[in-house]
């Protein structure tokens, strides 16, 4: 008997079909992983079944959960269910919480609604719960407020809110995807006990294949809306019969074909990091104190051949960021110097920094953010022409462009369009030909494919190592993925509260890492492989 | 906490300091010899020395400054030329008239722009939603001084509810006094608390769109209790901010108001002061005003840190 | 002040086919055209002269001869309040462009620059804050007299640290954005980054906000010529017009009420037209007052 039972759902928002003849099912005690790529509509799935949906969204089917039926029952009756018998974790730890409640409020408000306890009691059951989610009464009372607390820490109080009744189904809809690697295998532990400990039913939604193989013994997957494939976690994946779930796995592990690393040239490096440090002011503890110094970069020293591709890792806060953005000149350092092709880039200014510029580009996280959105794309992938000695003519820089677009497999047409009529893939090979336009020696791209979905991933590593094999541009590459790093590049640093900690061919550090934060790093990022293996270990 | 309420204070304190020296500098650049306006134009070169120098206005201009600053703080302000009364006995008087108003005013406004508000938000697109914002649309639009005089034409000429304007002073009474507020806190207030509610609704209708509400959807609140409980307080920001803006033109409003209504305030001290070119009434009066805003600025980023303990945290 | 910006994606032509389908806006834009065509109209022709007194029709009702009546000088109401907007708009108008003119550049400037330049210029800004804009155009008044010009200067004043603060929030928010990163990584200065990113992403916010301060300038001239301290007579102006209404409110009451309404329809107008304007390019664009 299930749990939860969806049949032959379909779901409209306005005119928009969402979801088509979905079925799904959810035992007690079981975990069910939701997966599918963005705009699957596993999301909606999930608001469905709480039945919080947009006011414009039209469901049909039959969704049936422990006797009752969700599509036909009255807000009253969800607003019983929802929290009592249904909790729900969300994606965004730092908005999910309510800024000017305290955590404890937050927690106990569902208890003391759904039982009518006393505050005190339910005070009481609110912070044993926090205690049960890692967030001891020592350090966290429950009088503090969501912004004194960490991505990860915010997501075990939403967990505790979710949980605090112990409801017979949790829904968790990408509960770690907006947390790094350690944090993330941390709160799926937590979800794991707590669902063990009180038998209670788990739908995990997520776009990542390792972290549903982890997780779930049973699996769904989704796309445009409807079911491609279901079944035993371990078979859908081992056997990969359905030509879309064989689609997933392999771009999940997907490796760009690369010939030898490019000839490491032993002349001159390309780019010299020379302990580098940079502190930020801190925030003042008093009007009268001085403020205390963070350290975001301390003493840092590395050194890239030309053509050599070389990964920055490291959980986020740890640095790689603020030290991508010195090597760009974009940020100064407090100390140290970097060296460009032999030269100083630290302390010039931007006329002279012109020259550099030129020879060291950059690709951006975030496909839709890093193009303004006023501009057409002939003038957005030029850009970097500014600093050209020569600036060239209109008619060269329609030619460079055109060819800059060829290079990343974008036609010419594609340059009268405006950034919003791409997907977010085509918008990751614009950042690129924007990146290669001046034919730069290095491009640093800062975590250039996390936002993407695998299969779109997939294609934007190739033509990184494409690239890097043509045109033979040295990347460094700024990821918290190890399987990006694994897949892309030659040499590896291990970051960790603003020192590297450990460095090596990418192999060697990633199969066998030294350093606490390399080891915690590599032992928590999920892996496809190692995560089917398990699964059949497990079952015999 | 405390960091952050020193730095609102000193902000305060140097806006008014500036503000001051803008007032002085004002006073100083006027045409016109002050002490020769007091003795009348028949008086001797000699006389207006003699009393240029009583005056202190042949002192070097940072002393003066200093010196006119002083008296402010000591509630000096030095004399009507027209009235011959020290200044602070004028505004004494007329602010227990506009003060009144004003706060009538803000209430009215607050009481009646809040609720609506929160109706408004929370039946979004529904009837009730398009009536209350149409009504607010056309309230922004209207010149509190015409509705002033629509109120007078209906409430006292015609209906003769009300009287028509003057002020019997508290003397005769609380509420002869506050009768005839009531109009004129009425005019001030409607376009105000137009406003107030299109703010109010639009600062709930983009919290309730946050994570949040939908985290506290999902715990089982219904809806009525999400917006009470949860939203109400997070869009209490945007509406601080009008209501301290709004005072400041609550107090603007009082100079017209007042003088439609033929209320002895502060307003319409400084506009017959301005006719007969009393200027140390002016500049007491403006500076009184521009003090009154920047405490009141004060006070809002104050209730701030109340609502929101991100500013309260810096421990 | 952070300020969340929804830059719309949409193509010029997709978005005017949008504005007519939007209520407001098209209300706006009809209203806002009329009292337009009125003003420039009554340059060329008026039902009748404003300047000539005909004491012998002296407060007359409104009639066929006289859509809205006629004032204590038997002057025609209707002519005067179609001359009266031109007052109107012109004050509001160069107002708004002092404002945009001189707080757009300082709030641009302090987003980009950021530390104690912007810190100055904003606690500049508060002090022009604390100076209503009725109070400010008192003390402009007091030294140089009375007088539209001077009127305009004082609402001008006071729409400075508005626009200011306005292209500072909406700056502030485009700042931090990584299409920004990429155009200082190529290379480009604060002030070109600034031409070709920043202002081109807030022009929105601020044409709503122009819009705003248009109808609150029209409002505020109303106000200071009604005290007589904005346009002097024999040029009409709606405010004063309800001035010399006040007192023959018995007699005469539409003496008072087709200049007010001349007020509230114009403010309205433009009200819709700024609302119209944000729901179709920003609908989630915070709007200020």
């Amino acid at each position: 008997m299930s749990l939860l039972d969806i049949e032959n759902l379909s779901l409209t928002i306005g005119d928009t079909p969402i979801l088509r003849g979905v079925e799904l099912s959810v035992a007690p005690g079981e975990v069910m992983g939701l997966v599918g790529e963005s705009g699957s509509g596993k999301s909606m799935t999930a608001l469905t079944v709480m039945q919080l949906l947009p006011h414009a969204a039209r469901a049909t089917g039959r969704v049936t959960f422990d006797g009752i039926d969700i599509l036909t029952a009255s807000e009253d009756q969800m607003c019983a269910l929802r929290g009592d018998d249904i909790g729900m974790v969300f994606q965004e730890p730092m908005t999910a919480l309510n800024p000017v409640k305290t955590i404890g409020e937050q927690v106990a408000e569902g208890i003391r609604w759904h039982t009518k306890a006393s505050r005190a009691e339910a005070e009481d059951r609110a912070r044993k719960m926090l205690d049960r989610v890692g967030l001891p009464s020592a350090k966290f009372p429950m009088s503090r407020y969501p912004h004194e607390l960490s991505g990860g820490q915010r997501q075990r109080v939403v967990i505790a809110i979710a949980c605090a009744l112990k409801p017979k189904l949790l829904i968790a809809d990408e509960p770690t995807t907006a947390l790094d690697v350690v944090l993330q295998a941390q709160i799926l532990d937590l979800l794991r006990d707590l669902v063990a400990e009180s038998r209670m039913g788990l739908l995990l939604i997520s776009h990542d294949l390792a972290v549903v193989t982890e997780m779930a013994d049973r699996i769904t997957i989704l796309r445009h809306g409807e079911v491609m494939e279901a079944g035993d976690t371990a078979r859908t994946l081992s056997e990969q019969l359905h030509p879309y779930t064989r689609q997933l796995a392999q771009a999940s592990m997907h490796v760009p074909a690369r010939a030898r690393p490019h000839g490491i040239e032993t002349g001159r490096p390309l780019l010299q990091v020379e302990g580098v440090t940079r502190d930020y002011p801190g925030r003042r503890a008093s009007p009268f104190k001085r403020a205390p110094t963070i350290r975001a970069v301390d003493d840092v020293s590395l050194s890239m051949a030309p053509g050599q591709s070389v990964a920055l890792v490291g959980r986020s806060g740890c640095g790689k960021s603020t030290l991508a953005r010195m090597i760009l000149a974009l940020d100064r350092p407090s100390s140290g110097t970097i060296r460009f092709r032999g030269e100083a880039i630290t302390g010039k200014s931007q006329a002279e920094l012109k020259p550099a510029r030129r020879d060291m580009q950059v690709v951006f996280q975030d496909p839709y953010g890093s193009f303004d959105p006023r501009q057409k794309v002939e003038k957005l992938v030029a850009e970097p022409l500014h600093v050209l000695e020569k600036k060239p003519t209109r008619t060269e820089r329609r030619e460079m462009v055109a060819h800059a677009l060829h290079e990343v497999g974008l036609g010419i047409s594609d340059m009268d369009k405006y950034p919003h009529e791409f997907s977010g893939g085509q918008r990751q090979r614009l950042s690129i030909a924007r990146a290669i336009i001046t034919r730069p020696k290095l491009v640093v791209a800062d975590e250039p494919v996390s936002a993407l979905d695998v299969s779109i991933r997939a294609q934007i590593l190739d033509l990184f190592a494409e690239l890097n094999q043509k045109l033979g541009i040295a990347y460094l590459f700024i990821t918290h993925d190890l399987t990006v790093a694994r897949a892309i590049t030659d040499e590896v640093l291990v970051m960790h509260d603003g020192k590297v900690v450990e460095r090596g061919k990418t192999s060697e550090v990633l199969d066998h890492p030294q350093s606490e934060a390399a080891k915690a790093l590599v032992t928590a990022a999920p892996d496809l492989h190692r995560a089917i293996a398990k699964r059949l270990r497990e079952q015999g | 906490m405390t960091a952050y309420l020193l730095k609102r204070l000193a902000i305060a304190i140097a806006t008014l300091v500036l503000a001051s020296m803008v007032v002085f500098a004002v006073l100083e650049i006027l045409p016109g010899d002050p002490a020769r306006l007091m003795l009348g134009m028949n008086a001797s070169a000699d006389q207006v020395e003699l009393l240029r120098n009583q005056m202190g206005l042949n002192a070097p201009l940072a002393l003066r400054y200093l010196h006119w600053a002083g008296g402010l703080l000591s509630l000096d302000f030095g004399r009507s030329y027209t009235y011959s009364v020290p200044v602070i006995d004028l505004v004494r008087e007329r602010l227990a008239v506009s003060l009144p108003l004003a706060l009538i005013a803000l209430a009215l406004s607050t009481i009646i722009a809040i609720p609506v508000g929160l109706f408004s938000a929370s039946r979004r697109g529904r009837a009730g939603d398009t009536i209350s914002m149409g009504a607010a649309q056309l309230g922004v639009a209207v010149p509190n001084f015409w509705f002033a005089l629509m109120l007078i034409y209906v409430f006292a000429v015609w209906l003769r509810l009300v009287p028509a304007g003057g002020f019997p002073g508290w003397s005769a009474g609380v509420w002869p006094a506050l009768k005839s507020l009531l109009l004129p806190a009425v005019a001030l207030a409607l376009p105000q608390a137009a406003i107030l509610a299109r703010v109010t609704r639009s600062a709930l209708i983009e919290v309730l769109n946050e994570d949040y509400i939908r985290t506290a959807r999902a715990k089982g609140l219904p809806y009525r209790a999400v917006l009470w409980r949860h939203a109400l307080r997070n869009a209490m920001i945007p509406v601080l901010t009008i209501l301290g803006l709004q005072f400041a033109f609550l107090l603007a409003g009082t100079i017209i108001i007042e003088n439609v209504f033929y209320l002895p305030g502060l307003g319409r001290l400084v506009f017959q002061a301005i006719t007969q070119r009393d200027l140390i009434v002016v500049e007491s009066v403006v500076m009184l005003l521009v003090a009154a805003v920047i405490a009141v600025n004060l006070l809002v980023d104050l209730s701030y840190a109340v609502v929101d303990p991100r500013l309260r945290s810096r421990q | 002040m952070t300020l969340h910006i929804d830059i719309s994606e949409e193509t010029f032509g997709s978005t005017l086919a949008k504005a007519f389908r939007n209520t407001a806006f098209v209300a706006g834009f009809v209203i806002t055209l009329m009292i337009l065509a009125m003003a420039v109209v009554s340059y060329a022709w008026t039902p009748y002269d404003v300047t000539k007194l005909v004491i012998s029709d002296k407060t007359q009702a409104p009639s066929l001869a006289h859509w809205f009546g006629t004032d204590h000088f038997g002057r025609d109401i209707l002519s005067m309040v179609m001359v009266g907007a031109r007052n109107s708009i012109a004050v509001a108008l160069v107002a708004v462009g002092i404002g945009m003119g001189v707080g757009v550049p300082l709030g641009a400037f302090a987003a980009a620059r950021g530390g104690l330049v912007d810190e100055a210029l904003m606690r500049l800004n508060d002090l022009v804050f604390a100076f209503p804009a009725l109070l400010s155009a008192i003390m402009i008044t007091a030294i140089f007299g009375p007088g539209a010009v001077n009127a305009i200067i004082a609402i001008g004043i006071f729409n400075i640290p508005v626009f200011a603060r306005v292209a500072r929030a909406g700056a502030l928010a485009i700042w931090p954005r990584e299409f920004i990163l990429a155009a200082r990584a190529a290379g480009k200065s604060s002030a070109q980054i600034t031409i070709e990113h920043v202002l081109p992403n807030i022009a929105t916010l601020l044409l709503v906000q122009g819009t705003i301060q248009f109808a609150l300038g029209i409002l505020a001239e109303a106000g200071l010529s009604y005290l007589g301290l904005g346009a002097q007579p024999p040029m009409p102006s709606w405010g004063r017009m309800l001035f010399d209404a006040q007192t023959r409110m018995v007699v005469a009451p539409w003496m008072a009420i087709f200049p007010g309404m001349a007020i509230v329809v114009a403010v309205l107008g433009l009200n819709l037209l700024g609302d119209g304007i944000a729901d179709i390019l920003d609908p989630k664009s915070r709007r200020q007052r």
